[in-house]
């Protein structure tokens, strides 16, 4: 089989490939480079499609928008509010359904839910859950002698209610990858381990967590660029409005709103544009990081 | 230190892995614990380590009673079957785990992990991660990190089985080293009677979990306790024979073979029971001896194999067949027939199939 490919062969390879290109194409490379370019759009008849002059403009705008450095800062309370809890709770619940406790494929199923359940319909949940008078969160806080807080109301609160769902959403998902990579651990490391003398918490310090760091580090990236982009959950939560007062605004909230209210295509693209530098810095800080922690 | 058991069992569910075990280790002494899989000897090591609670009996380590000691507080070492070593820890990591545990200072930790190192002979790969390793040195890195601490008692875990035949060799002669250099009590799990016979100063042999017998590796050779024993232990496997006692004419009788075997020395017939076992080794068939009133039995001979050092012959007794292992240097060209001399035997109780007497030469002239 070590012929060289003749044009027919590659020919059928890449008719068997046509299909995901095409729609890949179409919907995701090509808007990619389209909205580079339009970034880029300094004075633009969208109704004739007509780019009169290229230039900078568009991000000169954005970086004098107190706005966009508002959706920027919301963004990355998001993210310091969502990343570290969802990785660590995700871990945590999954070393207790990882331990031989009765009805474990149950809770498995139960914390799976919120995966596969529509944002929508949890975002309704949980404006029931936030509910000024008759939500459950304030009742229980009535208990602590905490006044009803207007979690949906307050530009205050508005952040950490979103910042709460959103926790609880990405649970399911990481705590299956969590459990996919606890049972990857070889079980007589933890013996050799405890005859070494290393007590409950050395075990789960020393092996656990370095031996869960590749699937850690996935979890993480996955969890920090979901993170970055959150915009439904913003959406359902406040009823198709950026929280109080704008007060839940993100980048792609921001995004949404200068392309489809305000029409400003290029400062859209533009702010997508830097959304996008900011993920990829972080990524590779991760990937970096990365490469030296998660060996072996 | 000195290991006692008593009355040790342990059950799972309906099953008796392991069947009231009483016996004592000696300290210093390197015990085997030996027989087929499902015998119950990991489950006797577990319980040593503290991995498996007993279910009756009693566990001494010294004069301290331990059955309710966790692991980690038991201080032991232990070297599992696939060495277990912590993939994302160097060479010297690994060896230094068990004191950063006991939270023996950096320096000193150091010391004594590079010096245990060189016991085992690997101090020239302790920046290497375990993945790097060949099977011999990641066994050499287990055990260094079993000792590192000083423990008290030494487990192995069938530590050999991962090894090929020649590493195998090499490395239960390193374990018995390292064993008389540290003069730790150890115990060894294995299902390979000869790596048993080789290193161990006492087997521990059992049997659907219990204890057959517990002996010196040459007593258990020469006078096994029963016919299992006798049948473990040896390759080629020992020869077989149901035969009846003639008890005026004072000889065995194999059965269906016109053989008879005479039963030589001081012994008392009288005692035997009418149906017998006879057990013969394959290196106790000689061709040639001084003493002439050995027992003499023809073989008629179908396959003769040349290993180097000795020769195998597969024949028959009248009807039974029959293994001999006799020197190499026998010229035996085509025969079909041979005589040899049965040097020792074995009589076994065909009901209770314990032993009940050995012939070890004396008696004959």
């Amino acid at each position: 089989m070590n012929q060289k490919p003749t044009l027919k062969d590659t020919l059928i390879g890449y008719s068997y490939l046509l299909p995901a290109l095409i729609i890949l194409g179409v919907f995701s490379v090509y808007p990619i480079i389209k909205s580079f370019f339009m970034s880029f759009y300094a004075d633009y008849d969208f109704f004739k499609d007509i780019v009169h002059s290229y230039g900078f403009d568009n991000f000169i705008y954005i970086f004098q928008d107190t706005e966009f450095y508002k959706s920027l800062t919301n963004t990355f309370i998001f993210v310091i509010g969502v990343v570290p809890a969802s990785i660590s709770i995700s871990l945590v619940i999954a070393i207790l359904l990882n331990s031989k406790i009765k009805f474990g494929k149950l809770f498995r199923t139960i914390y799976f839910l919120p995966f596969v359940t529509s944002v929508v319909a949890i975002a309704i949940v949980w404006q029931w859950i936030y509910h000024s008078e008759y939500g459950i969160l304030n009742y229980f806080l009535g208990w602590f002698g905490i006044s009803p807080i207007e979690w949906l109301n307050d530009p205050k609160w508005s952040m950490p209610a979103l910042i709460i769902m959103c926790i609880w959403k990405s649970l399911g998902y990481n705590i299956i990858l969590f459990l996919a990579g606890l049972q990857n651990i070889n079980p007589q490391y933890y013996l050799a381990a405890q005859i070494d003398g290393a007590s409950k918490f050395k075990r789960f310090w020393h092996i656990t967590v370095p031996l869960l760091s590749p699937t850690t580090f996935f979890v993480s990236i996955v969890v920090l660029i979901n993170s970055f982009k959150v915009f439904d959950e913003v959406f359902a939560l406040f009823n198709g409005r950026p929280g109080p007062g704008y007060s839940a605004q993100t980048i792609v909230y921001y995004i949404f709103e200068k392309f489809y209210n305000e029409w400003e295509f290029g400062i859209a693209s533009a702010a997508a544009f830097v959304l996008f530098i900011i993920i990829f810095i972080f990524t590779l800080i991760q990937l970096y990081v990365g490469k030296r922690k998660v060996n072996y | 230190m000195e290991i006692k058991l008593t009355n040790l069992a342990m059950d799972f569910q309906q099953t008796k892995a392991v069947n009231d075990l009483t016996i004592t280790i000696q300290d210093g002494h390197l015990v085997s614990i030996l027989g087929p899989s499902g015998c119950g000897k990991s489950t006797t090591l577990n319980m040593l380590a503290g991995l498996y609670k007993p279910t009756a009996g009693e566990i001494y380590f010294g004069d301290k009673l331990v059955n309710q000691v966790e692991p980690e507080h038991r201080e032991i070492g232990m070297v599992f079957q696939n060495y277990a070593l912590y993939p994302h820890l160097t060479v010297l990591k690994n060896i230094m785990f068990p004191l950063k545990m006991a939270k023996v200072n950096k320096k000193e930790a150091f010391e004594r992990a590079t010096e245990m190192a060189k016991l085992v002979q690997i101090d020239h790969l302790l920046d290497r991660k375990p993945g790097q390793l060949s099977g011999g040195q990641q066994q050499r890195v287990a055990i260094a990190r079993a000792l590192v601490k000083n423990p008290k008692v030494l487990l192995l875990d069938e530590p050999l089985s991962n090894l090929d035949a020649r590493l195998r060799l090499e490395m239960r002669e390193e374990i018995r080293r390292i064993q008389k250099e540290v003069g730790i009590t150890t115990i060894f799990v294995t299902h390979d009677q000869e790596e048993a016979m080789s290193i161990s100063d006492k087997i521990l042999l059992m049997r659907d979990g219990t204890l057959q017998q517990y002996t010196t590796p040459l007593e258990m050779y020469d006078k096994p306790s029963n016919l299992f024993v006798s049948q473990f232990m040896g390759n080629p496997p020992i020869n077989i024979y149901k035969a009846t006692v003639n008890k005026e004419l004072k000889r065995v009788e194999l059965k269906n073979s016109n053989v008879h075997i005479p039963l030589l020395g001081n012994v008392d017939v009288t005692k035997f029971p009418e149906d017998v076992i006879v057990g013969i080794r394959p290196e106790s068939f000689v061709s040639e001896t001084s003493s002439k009133e050995l027992p003499q039995v023809s073989i008629s001979i179908n396959l003769i194999e040349r290993t180097g050092r000795d020769t195998l012959l597969s024949g028959k007794i009248g009807e039974q067949q029959v293994r001999a292992l006799i020197s190499s240097k026998q010229q035996l060209g085509n025969v079909e027939e041979l005589s040899l001399y049965i040097t020792e035997f074995t009589v076994f109780d065909s009901e209770t199939e314990n032993s009940i007497w050995y012939f070890d030469g004396e008696g004959a002239q």
